[in-house]
């Protein structure tokens, strides 16, 4: 039990390294780079909370960006202010249409907003396992866009949705991503997180020996879905106008190659898989608009980037499944293979 | 207009309906069948056929001809899709093959928005196909294009069942569908029935993605999506695996949604695709087996 | 190719692992044109691990398996089969979803000639005669014995030079098993090659003309099959007794 305090011990070392990057790096570097830090921590969220049920229980969802997107309407409804409520969405129930809630609230109320969902739909969708569990996944994602999309009341249909403060700035979200790295590293290394990975590696084995598979799984998936709705209130809140469309397919498959890029067991190869697809993406799209070399033109390429990473994702599927970091934790040196260890340790029991 | 004449209408509307998604989904049966993957690819496969009829409608080539090299170009492209992508993996664990299958769609997808824009363009169908026929006094109406997707299914449908019970490598696919290494034992050559299996199912995914086209009238690189999803609840609810199930299933799904446009109240119309995935999780949980159990064929 | 006395099947140091475990750590046998060789011993022995082996669904990690001369080691199964080795496997594994006529079928795929092909689904007929009143049953419906006949009929459909049986006997009504070793001694008279693996020894061994006892992924014991039938270490060797 040695390996335990190490990973927080790391998880801190981490975060003070982000907050000096997030009250600093407005003062030294440009905007398109603060842009691009604020990005890759607001998916190092999401891809987190994507990790928990994806990568730690194995059940592999692909409806978590309903949950983001239930998340991102929940908390921009929420925080208009009243006289644009009037106006935007003058169908808005009483309940909702009289108060306005600042950010923090906002994003809470997100949060369990989504964690409630996750229960309800996650009561029936845990039973499930294998490819059952993925297509039915893709189900609730598709509820999510035809309700968002016709739920016009709410949502201003297929329409996008404008007026959301421009609340989120980079100090916010190292702020989440620091309580989602505490609460996920503290959960998937304890005794619970033993049993998630147990229920993962041998589902059999794991009930077996008295785990709950349902619980473990639906605890996963409910903790996931909170921390994707914040991601999702973040998401809002930086972009200030939004569709239903913003949240599907598209976002769904970037989410999905920054994980398993990283390494489906890891809560730094999240985060590393997050660094490298963003970077990725964005020498890509540069390439992508055009560029002129002397007399030489190369003309727009648009989706040529995102061809690209589709390819070097089945490379990785090919010759490194596991990602980056597999199952293993990036300590800092502060412990040499600890998470490895603590892993086996999980598996022994 | 009669209340018979009305369920009829509904009746036509069904099949035609439920023959597309059957087409899709027994695609998707065959290649889980005999790889238990699910292939995400398969729309796409459905829009390279769609696509490659539309060029050549363009440059003059008479329909026909041109659906019969949509379907070919379809199951050419199934054929490269499991050669290069999902060959390296097939021994791999589930999630592998299924993100894999993921990214394929992906990169065929965009690869359809690089060379074409994901705006949608006109499919030109021939005039004649587009002429409607009215009876019971214009009570009932269809157009040829219905007609042409019905007797079209129905041609392949027992096409594929002759095959898959009169001809050794159709028997052969089924078989290794069931037991792999049985399969192996009495001398099959599995990589041999796999690219048939995948040849077949993404001509059947070409033919669907033309008739898909053509009566929507419009193709973009998206295209493959919304049937791929529907195919997969049809697949799902027959017993994915099975081919009759799927054709069940097809259809099934075809009369559900014609049911919910026709007969439920207009409020909840547009949540129709809400209403089929709702009803699909709690099929799931009643019977995760699907209505045949895959290997459970009926005979046709 | 084959001397008149050189073995239709050899089989020299063979190991083959199962991840971590060792399944055969060196084991050397010879089947000759016209015997039957039962391969006898406790589970977990090693039997059908040897069997896998040779029709190419298990991989060797060393050894060489040598039929009518050709080294088959790297051979795939189907490549295997129409070299003439037909693998009967343990459980029957028919197709369940295909009928009797399609299963006897899918078994002759290898194979051309379709008079052959129609002449050996005759003397299926005669050696199982419940074949053709179940013909268009589907293989998943029949009794165990029944499945237990259209397997090795399936088998026979390869007009294999070697018959490799795992467990005949195992989930067969007692009247069946007769049935199932009068219909193997028959195949004998005809003079079929056989390597048959069996629970039930006094059955195995009144149908060999030899045997190899197998413990512990290694031959223990070999030798004519009558002289084996009174020998007490066969015994020991099946209860895992004491080395």
């Amino acid at each position: 039990m040695k390996a335990d305090f190490r990973i927080p011990l790391a998880v801190g070392a981490a975060l003070v390294l982000a907050g000096i990057i997030a009250v600093g790096a407005p003062h030294v570097m440009g905007d398109y780079f603060v842009r691009i830090l604020l990005l890759m921590a607001l998916n190092s969220i999401l891809v987190l909370s994507l990790s928990l049920s994806n990568g730690f229980t194995g059940v592999f969802s692909l409806g978590h960006v309903g949950f983001i997107g239930a998340g991102a309407y929940a908390a921009g409804i929420l925080s208009l202010t009243v006289q644009q409520k009037k106006a935007l969405l003058p169908h808005l129930p009483d309940l909702l249409n009289w108060f306005s809630l600042p950010f923090l609230p906002a994003t809470l109320t997100a949060g369990l907003f989504a964690a409630l969902l996750a229960v309800i739909v996650g009561y029936p969708l845990m039973r499930l396992s294998g490819y059952f569990v993925s297509v039915a996944t893709m189900g609730f994602l598709i509820i999510v866009n035809v309700v968002l999309i016709n739920a016009s009341d709410f949502t201003r249909g297929a329409r996008t949705s404008t007026g959301v403060p421009l609340a989120t700035t980079l100090p916010w979200v190292i702020g989440w991503l620091a309580v989602t790295l505490i609460v996920l590293s503290r959960l998937v290394y304890s005794p619970f997180g033993r049993r998630m990975k147990a229920v993962r590696d041998d589902t059999i084995a794991a009930s077996a020996v008295g785990i709950s598979v349902l619980r473990a799984r639906l605890i996963a998936f409910v903790i996931g879905a909170f921390f994707a709705g914040v991601g999702g209130s973040l998401y809002a809140h930086y972009l200030g106008s939004f569709s239903p469309n913003t949240f599907y397919f598209a976002m769904t498959m970037n989410l999905i190659a920054m994980l398993v890029l990283g390494g489906m067991g890891s809560l730094s190869g999240a985060i590393i898989g997050v660094i490298c697809v963003s970077l990725l993406s964005e020498v890509l799209r540069s390439v992508e608009r055009g560029f002129t070399i002397g007399d030489f033109t190369v003309p727009a390429l648009f989706g040529a980037s995102q061809i690209v990473l589709g390819f070097l994702f089945i490379l990785i599927m090919i010759f490194r499944p596991k990602g980056i970091m597999g199952d293993r934790e990036l300590t800092f040196g502060l412990s040499g293979r600890s998470a490895k260890n603590n892993h086996k340790e999980g598996k022994d029991r | 207009m009669s209340q018979f004449e009305y369920i009829l209408q509904q009746v036509i509307n069904a099949v035609s309906l439920g023959s597309l998604y059957a087409l899709v989904a027994v695609g998707l049966s065959i290649v889980f069948g005999v790889l238990k993957l699910t292939n995400f690819a398969h729309g796409d496969v459905m829009m390279v056929g769609a696509f490659t009829t539309v060029l050549l409608i363009a440059i003059g080539v008479p329909f026909i001809p041109a659906m019969i090299a949509g379907i070919l170009a379809s199951a050419l492209a199934g054929f490269l899709i499991e050669r290069i992508a999902y060959r390296p993996i097939r021994n791999a664990p589930d999630v592998t093959r299924l993100l894999t299958s993921l990214a394929v769609t992906y990169i065929l997808e965009n690869l359809g928005i690089l060379l074409f824009t994901s705006s949608p363009r006109n499919f030109p169908l021939p005039d004649m196909l587009n002429s409607s026929w009215q009876l019971a006094g214009g009570a009932i109406t269809f157009t040829n294009i219905n007609v042409l997707t019905v007797a079209l299914t129905f041609v392949s449908l027992i096409g594929l069942g002759w095959f898959i019970t009169r001809t050794t490598v159709g028997l052969g696919m089924r078989a290794a569908a069931e037991d792999m290494s049985a399969a192996q034992l009495v001398g099959l050559d599995v990589n041999k029935l796999i690219i048939v299996a995948f040849l077949v199912a993404s001509a059947f995914a070409g033919l669907a993605g033309v008739l898909w086209a053509a009566q929507a009238g419009v193709v973009q690189p998206q295209m493959g999506f919304t049937p791929l999803l529907k195919a997969f609840v049809a697949a799902i609810i027959g017993g994915f695996g099975s081919i009759s199930g799927a054709l069940l299933g097809g259809y099934m799904l075809g009369a559900l949604e014609i049911f919910i446009v026709a007969f439920l109240p207009d409020p909840v119309v547009p949540y129709r695709d809400a209403i089929v995935f709702t009803l699909l999780i709690a099929f799931l949980l009643f019977r995760p087996g699907g209505l045949m159990q895959p290997n459970r064929e009926i005979k046709l | 190719m084959v001397t008149a006395d050189a073995p239709l099947l050899q089989i020299d140091d063979l190991e083959v692992n199962f991840g971590a475990v060792r399944a055969l750590k060196g084991v050397s046998l010879d089947v000759r044109e016209g015997e039957v060789i039962a391969l006898v011993g406790a589970n977990g022995a090693g039997k059908s691990t040897t069997l896998r082996s040779i029709s190419g669904l298990a991989r060797p990690k060393a050894g060489t398996i040598r039929f009518d001369g050709v080294v088959i080691n790297r051979r795939s199964p189907p490549q295997i089969v129409r070299l003439g080795v037909a693998h009967c496997p343990e459980g029957r594994r028919l197709f369940g979803s295909l009928t009797v006529a399609e299963n006897l079928r899918l078994g002759a795929c290898t194979r051309s000639d379709a008079d052959g092909v129609a002449r050996d689904t005759e003397t299926m007929f005669v050696l199982f005669p419940i074949l053709r009143e179940r013909w268009r049953q589907l293989a998943g419906t029949l009794s165990g014995g029944e499945q237990q006949q259209l397997a090795l009929a399936r088998a026979l459909m390869a007009a294999p030079r070697l018959l490799l049986l795992d467990e005949p006997s195992l989930g067969v009504a007692p009247l069946l098993v007769r049935h199932i070793f009068e219909a193997l001694a028959e195949l004998k008279r005809q003079g079929m090659t056989m390597l048959l693996v069996e629970q039930n020894i006094a059955l195995a061994l009144n149908l060999a003309d030899r045997a190899y006892v197998l413990r512990t992924g290694k031959v223990a014991l070999s030798g004519d099959a009558a002289e084996l039938r009174d020998d007490d270490r066969v015994a020991q060797a099946y209860l895992g007794a004491a080395e």
